[in-house]
């Protein structure tokens, strides 16, 4: 059943400044984990590890393709202190995704634990477990392994029908019909269309047609993949990893392993960052197949190179958008045509190729007609998949650029060019209805957004004024500015559920526990502040525990900007429901109905004050004291969304680019956004300004770079450049009053929407200083200065 | 081989390999709030203090620390307690894989710069990376911090 919470914001309460009404809602918690981590304490599996575990190491693909012909493992086993060995040939012969998404996945089942084939630089071959690290390494390199070597696919643009077939092999399959055409390099493929767009593209006065080109990008999260496993008293599978969601990986492994779900148990500690990274299995697998062959506990922390070479990039993508447009501006017609790199596995293609245009086209609802469609290919880099924007970002960097490009053809500002057409409160899309996740979407009137506000505040603090979008600022240097605006999601509709379950203990606290996987967003401390409201208590008085498939109630995990709306829900109902059974207890014991309990700071009363009782007190009665009426008081419930209420974003920036060198620098980042209620401001301002950096190093620095034989350049952290905290000027953050009727206390999500404008908002005020639009990101000095180049070569000409 | 290390006032005798770097000794020896992050002396989570100055453990030979005054997060645990108040006042702790290096290298910082502005802050602190926090908050941490502090 879909429970919309109509009766958590009061009527009046839409425009009501949140904290106005809330006790530790929208008030700035500290995280509740912040002080242990910054000493150090042992939180993450790495510093869990049982001192006795096997040290895992992998033997990974040297070719970007080829047939493996042999592996002899004699020379490694004959180590000293090495315990197993183990090839493709100890595998079942199953085909799994390692995409952590819902049952059944929308993304094909195309790979094998390990393969007869490898099909990236990094591919893994054999696992080698050994009793120290040393020499587990050491026998890695003892495994000699014959491969017949083949013509790899590495450019994206030539992989659809290409007679290198990619994915021969029988046995894999889609879940549901997703476009999989393996013989033909497509790993998934999808159509859409809402009226005519090609007749409304010609009747259409103006028109413009933008390519842009993002690249592959990793997500660096500062704690690299790892894992641990061992055999329990009951000798089930227990594996301790860094996971973004526990409950797939556990089904994931359980296919993978053919192992009944119940004989598997998946724990989350903290862990060091995702971003999508660790929405997959990656070391589980690995880990799990030496425990079970030799009994012992393993452990496997990638290395950087590893977590580089051989775990998920965000999907390269081209993006070709095309508007039709009234002089005045107003548009009637967008056509998005993507062509998505998969990369060697199909984990997430259809998706993350579906959200390019699912959440960017209704940005723009007005239009007449709307179409997308596109490939997602195969090619035998490393495989994409997960990652913070999810899509989103790829489609909006093309719809935005194409956006910028209409407001200079017609001669207008480009914000009033998108006030012009953007959504509003109220309004819909049809889009919604149509585009889902992998199949059908949801329609949804949207109920709050606040992208006027967002754009306002914007333009004040960034000091816009279309008349003066580019100056100079020395010879040869300018400045300059750009701007875009952005929607995301709040979770996947009639997809993804959360639960949650809350116990009153003795001392008269709480025991919230979640299924949902705080990756270091300080979700744990949101899901606390949620339950102490709706209990009316402090946030020390409830102790949170989370993600353990053993021990906590199901939860999708944190993905699609999940967590604070469907797992903060289901807190939400939890503690309501808890709520109404401790003073239905109380009343029994008073002897009153409970209509005239009422419980407050701590205390049950009678409405006449005649009885009280702390809740301290009551905690050692239901426990201890009350003899046949004893009982633990716990309520457990479940959310799923039946809508999911986009956040917006409005993105502007000023950069400075120097004509001589090509460099461009970032002196000021402002990202207004609209969250709904922020449940804890600080926590949802820190994602915010996290996504724009990410954002921003998209749009100038990170780059994955091949050699022409599929290795891979880019393989650390001096080759592949994340932004560090002298690279940009000034990142600006602030979130608008806003409040989501069908939200927890009013919100919405926070996670991702930060990312998505930085690489359009870039190309924008790069277009507005020289007058060129670049498509091929990321935009280092190199291309600019060549951009200007050739412009001043054509123009010469 | 073995060396002995003077580790947050403790005498420890630890065995090693020649080529081992000093992190994955310390981990091994439970001092796991030294992180290990990248391998290649880039990110800033292994950072510990040899006789006081801040350096990457992950590309320093365990045997060079022979004989040497080593603290790591731990060693000044009080004074982190207080750094980390304001960082997380701000919701600039994120993940925290990064924090217990990140941390030791700001008290570094308070003792080595007075009054540093805030080119100078983010210079000193360049090499610890993160990926969560876009620096922010953690700026505005430090500056509140460093105000509280100052003598």
């Amino acid at each position: 059943m879909i429970d919309n919470f109509d009766s958590i914001p009061p009527a009046d309460s839409k425009t009501l400044k949140a904290t106005q009404k809330f006790n530790v809602i929208a008030h700035d918690i500290a995280k509740i984990d912040g002080e242990g981590l910054v000493l150090g304490r042992p939180a993450f599996a790495d510093d869990l590890a049982p001192a006795n575990a096997l040290y895992v190491k992998l033997v990974r693909s040297p070719h970007a393709f080829a047939r493996i012909i042999s592996i002899d493992p004699s020379e490694a086993l004959a180590l000293p202190g090495v315990a197993c060995v183990l090839t493709w040939k100890d595998c079942p012969r199953v085909p799994i995704t390692r995409a952590g998404q819902g049952n059944p996945e929308p993304s094909p089942h195309d790979r094998f634990i390990l393969d007869e084939y490898v099909r990236y630089v990094g591919d893994e071959v054999a696992v080698v477990a050994a009793e120290d690290e040393a020499t587990a390494e050491k026998a890695a390199m003892l495994v000699k392994v014959q491969y017949e070597v083949l013509q790899p696919v590495l450019d994206f643009e030539k992989a659809l029908d290409n007679p290198i077939v990619i994915h021969p092999e029988p046995e894999i399959h889609e879940m549901f019909p997703i476009g999989f055409e393996p013989k033909r390099n497509i790993a998934a493929a999808y159509n859409m269309e809402i009226g005519n767009v090609e007749q409304e593209l010609a009747k259409s006065p103006v028109q413009v047609e933008t390519t842009v080109h993002t690249q592959a990008q990793q997500h660096v999260a500062l704690e690299p993949h790892t894992a641990f496993s061992y055999i329990d008293i009951h000798g089930r599978l227990v594996i301790v990893t860094s996971t973004q969601n526990p409950w797939h990986t556990r089904r994931l492994l359980a296919l993978a392993l053919q192992m009944p779900l119940r004989q598997i148990r998946i724990i989350k500690p903290r862990i060091g960052g995702g971003f999508g990274g660790k929405q997959h299995i990656h070391i589980e697998p690995y880990v799990a197949m030496v425990t079970l062959k030799t009994g012992k506990p393993a452990r496997l922390a990638l290395t950087r190179r590893e977590v580089f070479e051989a775990t998920f990039t965000r999907h390269e993508m081209r993006v070709k958008v095309r508007l039709g447009a009234n002089s005045d501006g107003k548009l009637n017609a967008i056509d998005m045509q993507v062509l998505s790199n998969t990369g060697a596995y199909g984990e997430h293609a259809l998706t993350v190729f579906m959200v390019a245009g699912s959440k960017t086209l209704p940005l723009y609802n007005k239009v007449n007609a709307v179409r997308f469609g596109g490939h997602v290919v195969y090619t035998n880099k490393v495989s994409a998949g997960a990652f913070r924007g999810y899509g989103a970002i790829q489609g909006l960097t093309g719809l935005e650029s194409a956006m910028d490009e209409l407001a200079h053809k017609i001669g207008i500002d480009p914000v009033e060019l998108r006030r012009k057409n953007m959504i509003h409160e109220g309004e819909t899309s049809d889009v919604f209805r149509i585009m889902g996740e992998g199949t059908e979407g949801v329609a949804m009137t949207i109920e709050s957004c606040k992208l006027e506000e967002c754009i306002a505040r914007g333009k004040e603090l960034i000091g816009w004024n279309p008349d003066r979008l580019v100056w100079e600022v020395a010879p040869g240097k300018v400045r300059a500015m750009g701007m875009a605006i952005a929607m995301q999601g709040s979770g996947l509709p009639l997809i993804d559920m959360g639960s949650a379950r809350i116990e009153f203990q003795d001392g008269g606290f709480f025991k919230l526990h979640v299924g949902a996987t705080d990756l270091g967003t300080g979700s744990d401390t949101i899901l606390a502040q949620i339950a102490a409201e709706e209990l009316g208590v402090d946030v020390e008085s409830i102790v949170v525990y989370s993600s353990d498939t053993d021990n906590t109630p199901f939860d999708v995990g944190a993905y699609a900007s999940s967590t604070t709306y469907v797992s903060g829900s289901a807190v939400v109902k939890a503690a309501r429901s808890l709520k109404k059974k401790l003073i239905e207890a109380v009343a029994q014991k008073f002897g009153v109905d409970p209509a005239f309990v009422i419980f407050d700071n701590k205390t049950f009363k009678t409405l006449n004050g005649s009885k009280s009782l702390s809740l301290y007190d009551f905690s050692f009665d239901t426990l201890y004291h009350d003899g046949e009426r004893m009982k633990t008081i716990e309520a457990t419930e479940s959310f799923t969304g039946a809508k999911s209420p986009p956040p917006y974003l409005a993105g502007f920036v000023e950069i400075e680019l120097d004509k001589e060198t090509g460099k461009v620098e970032v002196i000021h980042y402002v990202s207004v956004a609209d969250v709904g209620t922020p449940i804890n401001p600080n926590l949802a301002t820190i994602q915010i300004e996290g996504a724009a950096l990410q954002g921003i190093g998209l749009a100038l620095y990170e780059d994955v770079r091949y050699s022409e034989r599929g290795h891979m350049l880019s393989h650390n952290l001096m080759t592949y450049a994340i932004p560090s905290r002298e690279d940009v000027g000034r990142i600006t953050v602030e979130l608008v009053d806003s409040y989501e009727p069908s939200g927890p206390f009013g919100a919405k999500s926070a996670g991702e929407i930060g990312i998505d404008t930085p690489p359009a908002a870039i190309s924008n005020a790069i277009r507005n200083a020289i007058g060129i639009r670049l498509t091929d990101y990321p935009f280092t000095p190199e291309r600019v200065l060549m951009a200007i180049d050739k412009a001043k070569t054509e123009g010469a000409n | 081989m073995t060396i002995t290390i003077y580790i947050n006032g403790k005498r420890e005798i630890l065995e090693c390999q020649p080529g081992d770097m000093l992190t994955e000794v310390l981990r091994k020896a439970g001092y796991v709030e030294v992180k290990k992050g990248c391998d290649t002396a880039s990110c800033g989570a292994c950072t510990v203090l040899i006789e006081d100055k801040p350096v990457l453990s992950c590309s320093y030979l365990a045997v060079r620390a022979d004989g040497k005054r080593i603290t790591t997060i731990q060693g000044v645990a009080e004074e982190a307690k207080k750094f980390a108040q304001f960082l997380t006042a701000e919701g600039a702790d994120q993940c925290g894989f990064c924090a217990p290096g990140f941390a030791l290298t700001v008290l570094s910082m308070k003792k080595e710069l007075r009054n540093p502005s805030e080119a100078e802050i983010r210079h000193y602190l360049s090499g610890n990376l993160c990926r969560c926090s876009g620096y922010e908050g953690q700026i505005r941490a430090i500056k509140k911090y460093l105000e509280a502090v100052h003598d």
